[in-house]
């Protein structure tokens, strides 16, 4: 995670097309300033940061899925429980797998584990969107390979 | 009396998920219905009333169609978002995927 550039997954470990799945992982820094604040004394990992996870987890499943024509928007949460405390330092594996494909929008289910005990998940609403310009587009690409997206899964699709 | 072009379960269905989706009393939804002008629908909303219909008719409505058509000005907002014309177009989507 870079939390600073709000980059709240590390990888891409699992592109799964046909099932519509994937699986990413993020290490939670160990130090952050956000931990100062939240809490002092009694750092956690901000919920609302979990679920923003788990909507980059699943953009990247929206983005394979479109074949990279759709930009995915996060629009709304739904059912979001977070189970338990994230801290400093801990590895966290996510998944998402896409329930449904509309005309401009998608939803998916999303998930985080961490030793192997679900930590949060949620249903997110996204609005599919064309790309705004091909800068943020050439971003969104150099941002996939930091992520290590399997591009070549794509045109095996 | 108008000849009805939509079948009834299909409004009710409809109805229900914008009731329910939107907290909007039942009797207030009726067929000549607009679910923007009348309902008070805004877009976001119409995103979870589509989710909804699309898996209880498994059905894909084309919104981003519809939408394109309405701003080319080659139809109206009532010709797809009046509930009667709505459920009209879902009878008709579900008819083309049993085809």
């Amino acid at each position: 995670m870079r939390l600073e550039y709000f980059q709240l997954i590390d990888r891409i470990v699992e592109l799964k097309l046909a099932d519509q799945t994937i699986r990413t992982e993020a290490q939670v820094p160990a130090a952050s300033t956000i931990f100062e604040g939240h809490f002092p004394g009694f750092p956690l990992m901000p919920g609302v940061l979990l679920i923003e996870a788990m909507a980059q987890t699943s953009g990247w499943l929206l983005i394979a899925v479109t074949k990279f024509t759709r930009m995915p928007f996060f629009v709304s949460v739904k059912e979001a429980k977070l189970r338990t405390f994230v801290t400093p330092g801990q590895r966290l594996a996510l998944s998402a797998k896409l329930l449904h494909e509309g005309s401009g929008f998608a939803v998916t289910k999303a998930d985080i584990r961490c030793d192997d005990k679900t930590v949060c998940a949620a249903e997110i609403i996204f609005r599919l969107m064309q790309f705004p310009s091909p800068e943020f587009r050439a971003n969104m690409e150099k941002m996939a390979a930091i992520l290590e997206f399997p591009i070549g899964a794509l045109a095996d699709a | 009396m108008t000849d009805q072009a939509y079948t009834t379960s299909t409004f009710d269905t409809v109805a229900k998920i914008i009731s329910e989706t939107c907290d909007i009393p039942l009797d207030k939804i009726n067929p000549e219905s607009h679910a923007i002008n009348d309902l008070g629908i805004d877009s976001l909303d119409f995103l979870d009333i589509a989710f909804a219909i699309d898996k209880a008719f498994g059905i894909k409505m084309p919104l981003e169609q519809w939408t394109q058509d309405v701003n080319d000005g080659k139809a109206t907002t009532e010709q797809y978002f009046q509930l009667n014309n709505l459920c009209t177009r879902i009878d008709e989507l579900v008819a083309a995927k049993g085809a």
